[in-house]
């Protein structure tokens, strides 16, 4: 366990240092370089190379990227000259806001979908099933946007129930006091990891049903409930937990979606006004920590998994 | 692990096809067996089907409903369904109906062509690793890891600060981000397939790496690469039309069902509906039958496994 522990870890730390490169490679290898995006069209040549050497972009590629982990390594994310911040700030501001939505997602997406996957698998074939797994196939394959724009012109605009925006407050407590407005953005990336999660819950359950295990229990007259519980639910749930390390990259950029539609200051609509405005340092620290971020879930998930489930014995 | 296999509502676990007496089949007869198998999934037909009338749809449908999708009409703005506008026309008078053919093409054109291209890329790069092994794959799937670890979306933003978006652009964009998941299914079809006795027997012959490759190792993935690259297609779309939700769709005239979408919505809180819901139907209608025919052709796939 300890070995497979630490190879896991050191197989994390290559993913994020390719991940560095990758990006560190695609923003400063391509033509057109920060410079020019980041000083606009008026600058002058003059005033471009004057950036480009005051910031070492005339460097050759493996110095300028030696200097970034440098400074990445001591904390120091760079600069933003777009929003006269730096990066770190940016992350630190932007990024809790993100992790409540994708956490209270998380949060009720599990809510919904075990126990909804669990009753199609126990009702498989019946009318509810085929309604359930129908609208999911449908939430399923429909533009993220899309969803929150529709869920927005009914409960915000017909109804008039809720907010069309998502809270504007700065922190994560002023966020969390108002409740009614965080309610669309989180239904929106929730409906869509439930009709993800539910898909997979079913045909998990569906499998462990038919194990002989459970056909025992039945057959010695376990009652049907304990059986659910005791047996059906925890060994259905074991991959549930690899699902969401898994799921971890798609339900940002679902975030990501879902933050533009309902103009939610986090790290979408961070790194959204950073590729618009060519703003290269923000746009490497934020896709970096995402990318730390998604690592580390999958790996705890991995974790989870072996604590969770002793079956499993990693060499 | 077979466990993903969920949305079968229908068809159930397609009980139709049994096994010719389970003597060995000729290759002929699998693939036979597979068609027959995903011929009686009811949601593979429907899907089919609603692939076939959506390429007719965009691509002929222009030949005989002629509209002007190059000019636009500023004195025939937003104007509601009907008279010679069964669907109404846009914010800068374009024909809505006509302009969902013409978006159509483009968003088929480019879904297919990134999933092909990233099914294709995808199988080379996981057949390789998979074949070599050894470091040559720790580094290769490593490389996969890393870009997968970044949220698709990110990483396309963080690909369009540096190019500007143009149909081939997009393409690439997408499939950029498409290609990893094909990798690793063919990756771990290779690793079992290189210890096969006729790959082996190949190479004690003499058999050159490329040739292993090309003619062993991938031909034999085939299915798993099949029913992935379907989903891909699926997987295109959506990416295609949240790209240009987020404004890196090709510039006017040139449109998807994505950019439609995204023009509507400046006015769809005025009761404009005509202007998002026929696009967006039409997305997830697409998508929803690439993923029924994906579905079915994996399930069609297991029977032939379990015949093996």
């Amino acid at each position: 366990m300890t070995a497979y522990l630490v190879r896991r870890v050191l197989q994390g730390i290559a993913v994020v240092i390719g991940v560095t490169v990758i990006v560190f490679i695609i923003l400063h290898a391509l033509p057109g370089g920060p410079a020019r995006g980041m000083l606009g069209p008026e600058a002058t040549e003059q005033q471009v190379q004057q950036f480009i050497v005051a910031n070492g972009y005339n460097k050759p590629l493996w110095v300028q990227y030696w200097r970034y982990i440098d400074q990445l390594v001591h904390g120091n994310l760079g600069y933003s000259y777009q929003n006269n911040q730096t990066v770190a700030a940016l992350l630190a501001d932007d990024l809790p806001k993100t992790a409540v939505l994708v956490l209270l997602a998380y949060a009720v997406a599990l809510i919904v979908a075990v126990p909804l996957g669990i009753l199609q698998a126990v009702r498989r074939n019946s009318v509810l099933d085929y309604v359930t797994t129908g609208a999911s196939f449908v939430a399923y394959s429909m533009p993220t946007f899309w969803l929150g724009i529709l869920l927005i012109l009914g409960f915000a605009i017909n109804w008039r129930l809720l907010p069309a925006e998502a809270p504007q407050g700065a922190t994560v407590s002023a966020v969390l006091q108002d409740p009614k407005a965080i309610i669309l953005p989180v239904a929106t990336l929730a409906l869509v990891t439930i009709a993800q999660f539910s898909r997979f819950m079913r045909s998990s359950a569906i499998e462990t049903l038919v194990q002989d295990h459970i056909r025992t229990a039945r057959a010695m007259g376990m009652p049907k409930r304990a059986i659910l519980l005791r047996y059906l639910l925890r060994n259905s749930l074991l991959p549930i937990i690899t699902l969401i390390g898994l799921s971890l990259p798609v339900t940002i950029s679902g975030a990501v979606i879902t933050e533009s539609v309902f103009n939610y200051p986090g790290m979408g609509l961070l790194i959204w006004n950073a590729a618009t405005a060519h703003d290269f340092p923000v746009l490497l620290g934020a896709t970096i920590m995402l990318a730390t971020v998604t690592v580390v879930g999958s790996l705890l998930a991995d974790i989870l998994y072996a604590v969770a489930d002793p079956r499993v014995r990693y060499s | 692990m077979t466990a993903i296999q969920a949305g079968e509502p229908g068809g159930g676990t397609l009980p139709g096809a049994e096994p010719e007496g389970g003597e060995v089949l000729a290759a002929g007869s699998t693939w036979r067996m597979i068609g027959s198998v995903f011929i009686q999934s009811r949601l593979a037909i429907v899907g089919v089907a609603i692939v076939v009338l959506m390429v007719l749809f965009s691509f002929v449908g222009p030949l005989f409903y002629h509209t002007n999708q190059v000019q636009t009409n500023l004195g025939a703005v937003n104007l509601a369904p009907g008279g010679s506008h069964p669907l109404g026309t846009d914010n800068v008078g374009y024909d809505v109906l006509g302009r969902l053919m013409v978006s159509g093409q483009s968003t088929l054109i480019v879904g297919l062509a990134a999933a092909i291209l990233a099914t294709v890329v995808g199988t080379l790069w996981g057949a390789i690793a998979g074949y070599v092994g050894g470091v040559v794959d720790a580094i290769m799937m490593r490389i996969v890891d890393s870009v997968l670890s970044i949220p698709p979306l990110v990483l396309i933003l963080v690909l369009a600060s540096v190019i500007t978006p143009s149909t081939t652009v997009l393409i690439l964009l997408v499939a950029t981000v498409s290609w990893l998941i094909p990798s690793r299914l063919v990756r771990g079809e290779a690793l079992s397939l290189r210890t096969r006795e006729y790959v082996q027997a190949s190479r004690a012959m003499g058999g050159r790496h490329v040739w292993m490759v090309l003619r062993h190792i991938a031909p034999n993935a085939i299915g798993v690469i099949v029913v992935q690259a379907t989903f891909e297609v699926a997987n295109a779309i959506l990416l295609l039309a949240a790209l240009s939700y987020l404004g890196l769709g090709p510039a006017p005239p040139a449109t998807n069902w994505g950019s439609m979408l995204n023009e509507g919505l400046n006015y769809v809180y005025e009761g404009k509906w005509w202007l998002i819901y026929p696009a967006g139907l039409a997305i997830v209608l697409t998508v929803i039958a690439f993923n029924f025919i994906g579905d079915a052709l994996r399930a069609a796939l297991e029977v032939r496994l379990q015949v093996r």
